[in-house]
């Protein structure tokens, strides 16, 4: 079957391309329903990328946060019209110690082949997770982000120690905001401090203990453990913050994506004997873990709805630049692209 | 009740020196109206899909069918009418033989020879089928229209912004069109191009969907190469980046 792929040709430029999809396959295929706008997509369509990258990486297809409806499932696992969401982590082989995300066999949508922006996406049915239906549209087209929080909330728990009074977040952007919201609802008894630029986007956090102004943070502040979210040329500053204010033997984690090599002040990470841990993306075990957290944590789901900036309607290419568009004016929150191309 | 109808009845004299329909020409592999089937059969509002075709390549395209489907059983295939409009006739007619013909029986009709048609606009088809009674699928005009009378002169230059390109799908109330059609007289027959035509010459409304500039039909040879190199393009590209 033809399949019309939508992919970024050249920065702001997006054309319909084809890919013939076989059904006499094995695989699901599955109609995208709504797309959520992400930095790493908004990186290629602005250009942002090194133009090598954009070179090696373009035509490609964006959107990596994204869900469906079944449309044709040749097996039988799933029904025709069940809502999934569909994981962009492809691995290619299983490993005893490394996660999916992290084997470098794995491909990534929109990074390392297409995203979800097409017609229909073929997909291989251990990558889908049903929604349940209390989970609206609009919620559930951004659960890889959240996952992705999940996935470091759950390294954070291998990798600290036990004593979690204070936890550092500094970052004020879609980021912040999920790893700080599922934070305080996991971890009821440590106070949560949120560390941002932009008093407005601070404001947000209700559910934090205090935010600080980064510009203004106390100097006898002191946390047990950090979170990295905010990533680009801003990430030397925030390790330095970091590094100054935990406490001997806490762990960092590091979320935030930099274009650039970052120095680190290693002597005091070796003088406080501190753990500092990357993570990035997720795999189907975080997916699957998100959906069990919306049950136990309704809170959570409220909090993170109130992300959603606009729900933009999508029926041509047109409408496609004109989401990407609205999504850069936007400090704050996410652009969800209704797809009915 | 939705059905699909699809138009495979044209014998392809256009395409040249070709020894079958142009349907049955491959595009990357693949015969063409297996492609534009596979865009009907996986929609699942879809209660069947009807294909109609010559009467002496009904059991090659049944074949076909059983070779590139897995669940076939959903698609059946008859013989169509000495014209357009005759065999959407016998789609209604056998729609009404087999199945269940009623008031609110949609029927969404398709050249077999345009593959790229897309969900959105299938999806538009229906829709608009059931809201208006009739639809018809069409894309702005992007060259001026001269229209000649005479085949010499210009007798008339229309506003462009007023013209359509006509594609497929074009979606119907089933016995809203067969009734129209049947109230036709011969000579009104006559000048039919196409099955909107029916309802417009009986002075009922048809809505507009809009198409997709890609959604072409494979008419000549040039068609089919430059559909075969829209695909060409795909499988040349190392997707896995």
């Amino acid at each position: 079957m033809l399949n019309v792929v939508y992919r970024l040709i050249s920065p702001k430029r997006i054309e319909a391309n084809f890919s013939d999809i076989q059904l006499d396959k094995c695989s699901i295929i599955v109609r995208p329903t709504y797309l959520s706008i992400c930095h790493a997509d908004q990186r290629y369509f602005q250009g942002e990328r090194e133009a090598s990258v954009l070179m090696r990486k373009l035509p490609m297809a964006l959107i990596h946060e994204a869900i469906g409806r079944v449309i044709f499932d040749p097996k039988g696992e799933f029904q025709s019209g069940d809502r999934v969401i569909m994981i962009p982590n492809i691995p290619y082989e299983k490993d005893e110690i490394v996660a999916e995300n992290y084997l470098r066999s794995s491909k990534f949508r929109a990074s390392t082949c297409d995203g979800f922006m097409q017609e229909y996406v073929e997909m291989d049915g251990e990558r889908l997770v049903k929604i349940p239906c209390e989970i609206s549209d609009e919620m559930g087209a951004f659960t890889e982000i959240v996952s992705v929080c999940i996935h470091t909330i759950m390294r954070f728990e291998k990798f600290s120690h036990k004593r979690r009074k204070t936890i550092g977040i500094w970052g004020d952007g879609n980021l912040g905001y999920i790893v700080a919201a599922i934070f305080s609802e996991l971890y009821p008894n440590c106070e949560v401090y949120i560390m941002g630029l932009h008093e407005e986007k601070l404001a947000t956090f209700t559910f934090a203990a205090q935010v600080f102004n980064v510009n203004n943070i106390p100097e006898k502040l002191k946390i047990d453990h950090a979170f990295e979210c905010v990533g680009g040329s801003a990430v030397q500053n925030v390790l330095e913050q970091i590094i100054d204010h935990i406490n001997p033997e806490g762990s960092i984690a590091l979320m935030g994506v930099s274009e650039n090599a970052v120095p680190i002040n290693t002597r005091m990470v070796l003088e406080k004997g501190l753990r500092v841990f990357g993570s990035s993306r997720s795999g189907k075990k975080d997916f699957e873990r998100v959906i069990e957290l919306y049950n136990e944590y309704p809170k959570l789901k409220e909090y993170l709805l109130n992300l959603v900036n606009n729900v933009i309607k999508v029926r041509s290419i047109n409408d496609m630049l004109g989401a990407f568009e609205y999504d850069i004016n936007c400090s704050f929150g996410k652009t969800i692209m209704q797809w009915e191309v | 009740m939705i059905y699909a109808v699809i138009l495979a009845g044209g014998s392809g004299e256009r395409m040249g020196n070709v020894d079958k329909p142009k349907q049955y020409l491959l595009l990357n592999g693949k015969p063409i109206i297996i492609h534009t089937i596979e865009k009907f059969y996986i929609n699942p509002r879809f209660e069947r899909i009807i294909v109609l075709c010559p009467k002496n390549w009904i059991i090659h395209t049944k074949n076909l069918i059983m070779k590139y489907l897995p669940d076939y059983d959903r698609v059946d295939v008859i013989e169509g009418g000495s014209t357009r409009n005759e065999t959407i006739m016998n789609a209604i007619n056998y729609i009404e033989d087999i199945y269940v013909l009623d008031e609110d029986t949609i029927i969404v009709t398709h050249d077999s020879v345009r593959p790229f048609v897309t969900y959105r606009i299938i999806e538009e088809n229906i829709d608009s089928a059931i809201k208006y009674g009739a639809c018809d699928t069409v894309i702005t005009a992007s060259d001026t229209i001269v229209e000649s009378a005479d085949g010499n002169v210009i007798s008339s230059i229309p506003d462009r912004k007023k013209m359509y390109q006509g594609q497929t799908p074009q979606s119907f109330k089933a016995m809203k069109l067969r009734k129209a059609f049947n109230s036709l007289t011969f000579e009104e027959k006559e000048v039919l191009t196409d099955a909107a035509k029916i309802l417009v010459t009986k002075g009922e409304s048809v809505h507009l969907v809009n198409g997709e500039v890609f959604n072409t039909k494979i008419t000549y040879s040039y068609d089919l190469e430059v559909a075969e190199a829209l695909i060409r393009r795909e499988n040349n590209a190392e997707r896995s980046i």
